[in-house]
């Protein structure tokens, strides 16, 4: 499902974010990057996203080779990831309901349906009661549930996390947990960023352990 | 295709959505392109205006060609010939008898015509002709002038020849006017728009992350820069149409004077559509600019 192969980001000024990354994901697993501050979670995310391209090296999603794909081909393949970011990305001028329409209006699904689905990820991830209140309003770990909801919105079968639990509380943070391994027990392949101990004991997971931009562990 | 047009109903909405989110921008700058289009229109109706009076003056162009006085009927009809094998127009021939009447029938001049011992007039052509063109009109005089017993042709080539200078700095005018107001259209669509992107920067990189296309994005700022200019448009036509209620009697009255039956012409169906296309176009290609520059600045 994701083939990483010989990864390597380095910037303009010289930084090595990643250096010469090889792991393979398989379809439906749940895996754990993990490493201190610095060691090139957010990049490698940033990368398997296609946020970002890598210096060298491959990234393979479903056959497709993601660093060969042309720039107008990229929103097409971010519509099959659910991503999920640590700053949430939602729009503040909009209510919880259309923040999760936005991705359906963007593949351009009847107004209609795209609302009955929008509520139906919004009931998931708890807050269909919240549907009408604006993002500002509702609390971190609400915040993350309904970013959570917009990425699950066009049914993902890859959901890619940075850094979902940081700066919630431990409460907001379980919710948080349970919902991936939902997601997770329904054949998603999630791919979390993080380096939250309690969650990754919860879990024997594969962890995908990096070292200033270097994989220490958790290839195969 | 339904979602083709969805995708595109929606960006409608959404560009009317704005403009109508802030009214009093919008009408400022619907006032700005309705500026900017009207008067280079006002510029091209007043030529059309001026240019139709041409026309109809031109259609009392005339080119005399005056016989010499011992022409006799072969001559006459030798040029009869000449003129209908040359194609030139409608062309009627005055005897001088016909002349020497109407002469007479002028005031005044009834006593002295009949104190002359002879008819001093002579045979004549009038010719209308079809091309009214002064070079043409010239070309024709010129050659008239060499036929046999054609003793003098007459053609008001000066004035013709200022009217249509005066017609052509004026359309050479209203073309650098027109396009100069364009340019400041397609600016003040582009600013607003860049404005917009700007403001709506956030919403932008999330709708990108999330899977929106670079056209997915520039829709709605696309049809916002065309609608704005098509209604900017329609105020120009309006600004005219007002222009044209209050300007029609005086210039009414004034080419009274001259003794023409003349009235400005009004807008026409297809001269507002003509109107609103252009101001549509232009915010269209304002927006464009604005959308590709700083699109990609955000990306």
């Amino acid at each position: 499902m994701i083939s990483v192969s010989a990864l390597t980001k380095r910037y303009p000024e010289g930084l090595e974010a990643i250096k010469d990354v090889t792991f393979d994901i398989s379809a439906g697993e749940m895996v754990f990057i993990s490493g201190h501050s610095g060691a090139g979670k957010s990049t490698l995310f940033k990368l398997l996203a296609a946020i970002e391209r890598p210096t060298s090296g491959s990234i393979v999603i479903n056959g497709q080779n993601i660093t060969a794909l042309r720039q107008s081909a990229i929103p097409y393949l971010r519509r099959n990831i659910g991503l999920i970011f640590q700053d949430q990305k939602l729009l503040f001028d909009r209510t919880a309901l259309d923040n999760v329409l936005l991705p359906l209006a963007i593949v351009g699904l009847p107004h209609k349906e795209a609302v009955r689905r929008a509520r139906a990820a919004l009931d998931k991830v708890g807050l269909l009661d919240r549907e009408n209140v604006n993002p500002i309003a509702l609390s971190g770990g609400e915040q993350q549930r309904l970013a959570i909801a917009r990425a699950i919105v066009n049914r993902p079968s890859i959901m890619l996390a940075d850094e979902p639990t940081a700066n919630l509380d431990s409460d907001s943070a379980s919710t948080i947990h349970a919902l991936f391994r939902a997601f997770h027990q329904v054949g998603v392949t999630v791919v979390v960023a993080t380096h939250d101990p309690q969650w990754m004991a919860q879990f024997s997971p594969r962890i995908i352990r990096l070292e200033r931009g270097r994989l220490l562990g958790g290839a195969a | 295709m339904m979602t083709f047009l969805a995708q595109h109903g929606l960006a409608l909405r959404s560009a009317l959505r704005r403009l109508v989110a802030s009214p009093l921008n919008t009408v400022l700058s619907l006032m700005v392109i309705g500026a900017a289009l009207a008067l280079p229109s006002a510029g091209w109706i007043v030529l059309d205006n001026v240019q139709d009076i041409a026309g109809n003056i031109s259609g009392t162009q005339q080119i005399s060609l005056f016989m010499a006085v011992d022409a006799g009927r072969k001559d006459t009809a030798e040029i009869e010939a000449r003129l209908k094998e040359a194609k030139v127009g409608k062309w009627r021939f005055v005897p001088k008898e016909e002349a020497l009447k109407n002469l007479q029938a002028t005031e005044g001049m009834n006593e002295i015509v009949a104190s002359l011992p002879r008819n001093p007039l002579p045979d004549a052509f009038v010719v209308e002709p079809a091309d009214t063109r002064p070079e043409s009109l010239e070309e024709l005089a010129k050659t008239a002038a060499g036929w046999p017993k054609v003793a003098h042709v007459q053609l008001d080539s000066a004035w013709i020849k200022r009217l249509d200078l005066f017609l052509r700095i004026g359309k050479l005018t209203v073309t650098l006017l027109a396009s100069l107001f364009a340019g400041a259209l397609v600016a003040v669509t582009f600013n607003t728009i860049r404005l917009q992107i700007l403001a709506q920067a956030d919403e932008i990189e999330v709708a990108k992350l999330i899977g929106a296309t670079d056209a997915y994005v520039s829709r709605p700022f696309l049809y916002f820069g065309a609608v704005q200019g098509v209604l900017g448009g329609l105020f120009a036509t309006v600004l005219l149409m007002a222009a044209g209620y209050v300007l029609a009697p005086p210039v009414g009255e004034l080419i009274e004077l001259y003794g023409g039956g003349f009235a400005l012409q009004s807008l026409s169906a297809a001269n507002i559509a003509v109107i609103a296309a252009i101001g549509g176009g232009l915010g269209w290609l304002g927006a464009q600019l604005s959308v590709t520059i700083y699109l990609r600045r955000i990306a």
